[in-house]
């Protein structure tokens, strides 16, 4: 194969004076800066639609239901266009020009992509509790405590610790869908990889690292959550150990 | 806002519903070659040989853990580097065609994972009938476990097959005219995004809903007859 290997161009300056290799770590940042951002929004949003979902009202579970219909059945890459570029047409006209002017692109990017992984959290939250035996909340309910309470004191506690191996995955994958956001301009880590690759076509060299980039942040939120795992653990009841997967 | 200009999407009716037919035709083959190779990699894994189990876990926890977009693009710009090693000239594939491989490779790592689950849940004691009535190891896994653990996964296979369906819209890194790219070329031309976007969302949900709503029947008639 009459490949050019060159491992060298890392420390070759791009067109802006800055180093390739400094291209790479600024994408980095932004791709940790949008995945962090949106699973924080996925997590709080996620739960609170997980939790509506298993509640008595039909009300809340219909709006936690059409919720997770509508973002789990419409391509990111198409949900994150829709937010940057017809939801701003339809707000009032000054709350508009705001929107597109003002806000900054990786607000937008953060909030549709954690738009998206709330419906993929909510679905775990709300397999999780939907796994504890129904006498919990009797108990908590017989023991006087309000719907909510049965919620704070009895059976989230236990069911975020069942669902954790899955939001473990489910924060590995918000790493790679982040990618998906250099779509609508956020300077992240795939955009980068793009643009090196026009830039100089070392392919192999840049997906080589690229791809070991991605697999370090996934495999540091594993880690993280392990030890989460490990600490929140009720001793003899789950028997857990294995971080998502 | 303007109004909404419905002539837009009639007036590139064809244009969309090829982006549309092409989005079909790549998960069709992406989901044939990914179950046949995710089956062959399934079985690698569950295998006695060491060697094998190494190979499957490799692939599968790889293709697992980098974003598809970037797998795209890596595709489309290494399939005729490898092409040229084996033939010996040049011979770009094209965006559209090289979506074909990607995806079909690409997703053979999830469905994999998916018919392990499936061979796994067929009971151990059904091998051994297998081989105790003579049959080969081949013969066991085409007559006896295969068929079951197919059965038994396939609303998840399918699931994951609504999920792949979703994913094609990523060629847009490469620039292929899928549906999405359809929809964003007219935009790019006509400057209505508005009205070609919102087509493509609501065309997805509404198949991706109806095929889930599908999908979730099927799993109770699955669930039932087991």
């Amino acid at each position: 194969m009459n490949y050019h290997w060159n491992w060298m161009f890392f420390f070759q300056e791009g067109d802006d004076g800055l180093r390739y290799y400094e291209w790479i770590l600024s994408g980095m940042t932004w791709t940790t800066v949008v995945s962090l951002g949106g699973l924080a929004l996925a997590m709080a949003l996620g739960s609170v639609l997980g939790i509506m979902r298993t509640t008595p009202d039909r009300r809340l579970v219909a709006i936690g239901d059409i919720y997770v219909d509508i973002f789990r059945n419409v391509p990111l890459i198409v949900q994150l266009f829709m937010w940057f570029f017809v939801f701003p047409e339809f707000l009032p006209e000054k709350a508009g020009m705001w929107v597109k002017q003002e806000l900054p692109y990786y607000v937008t990017a953060i909030v549709g992509l954690g738009l998206y992984t709330a419906a993929r959290i909510a679905e775990q939250v709300k397999s999780g509790i939907n796994s504890l035996p129904r006498g919990q909340r009797n108990a908590g309910l017989a023991l006087g405590f309000t719907e909510w309470q049965t919620y704070r004191y009895v059976r989230l506690p236990m069911a975020y610790r069942i669902v954790l191996p899955a939001l473990t995955s489910e924060s590995m994958n918000i790493f790679k869908n982040s990618s998906v956001t250099y779509a609508v301009g956020i300077l992240e880590l795939y955009f980068q990889y793009k643009q090196i690759i026009e830039k100089t076509s070392q392919v192999l060299e840049i997906t080589i690292v690229v791809t070991l980039i991605y697999f370090t942040l996934a495999f540091t939120m594993n880690r993280i959550l392990a030890v989460v795992e490990k600490r929140t653990r009720v001793p003899g009841y789950i028997s857990g150990g294995q971080g998502g997967h | 806002m303007e109004a909404f200009d419905f002539s837009v999407i009639s007036e590139n009716w064809r244009f969309l519903a090829e982006g549309l037919q092409y989005t079909v035709q790549v998960t069709v083959v992406a989901m044939v070659g990914g179950i046949v190779l995710g089956t062959l990699l399934a079985l690698m894994r569950l295998s006695s040989k060491k060697a094998l189990q190494l190979v499957a876990a490799a692939y599968v926890n790889f293709f697992r853990s980098i974003p598809l977009v970037q797998v795209i693009l890596a595709f489309f710009l290494i399939i005729p580097l490898v092409l040229q090693l084996i033939t010996g000239e040049l011979t770009p594939i094209g965006a559209e065609k090289s979506a074909y491989f990607t995806f079909a490779i690409f997703e053979a790592a999830y469905y994999s994972e998916i018919m392990r689950s499936g061979i796994q849940s067929v009971p151990r004691g059904q091998v051994g009938a297998g081989y105790a009535l003579g049959f080969t190891y081949a013969q066991t896994m085409r007559y006896v476990v295969l068929p079951q653990a197919f059965r038994n996964m396939l609303p998840v296979l399918l699931t994951q097959t609504i999920v792949l369906f979703q994913d094609i819209s990523l060629v847009y890194a490469i620039g292929a005219t899928d549906f999405f790219g359809a929809a964003d070329k007219i935009t790019q031309r006509d400057l209505r995004p508005v009205e070609m976007y919102t087509t493509v969302a609501v065309v997805y949900f509404v198949i991706c809903f109806l095929l889930s709503r599908l999908v979730k029947r099927l799993q109770a008639k699955v669930a039932i007859i087991r």
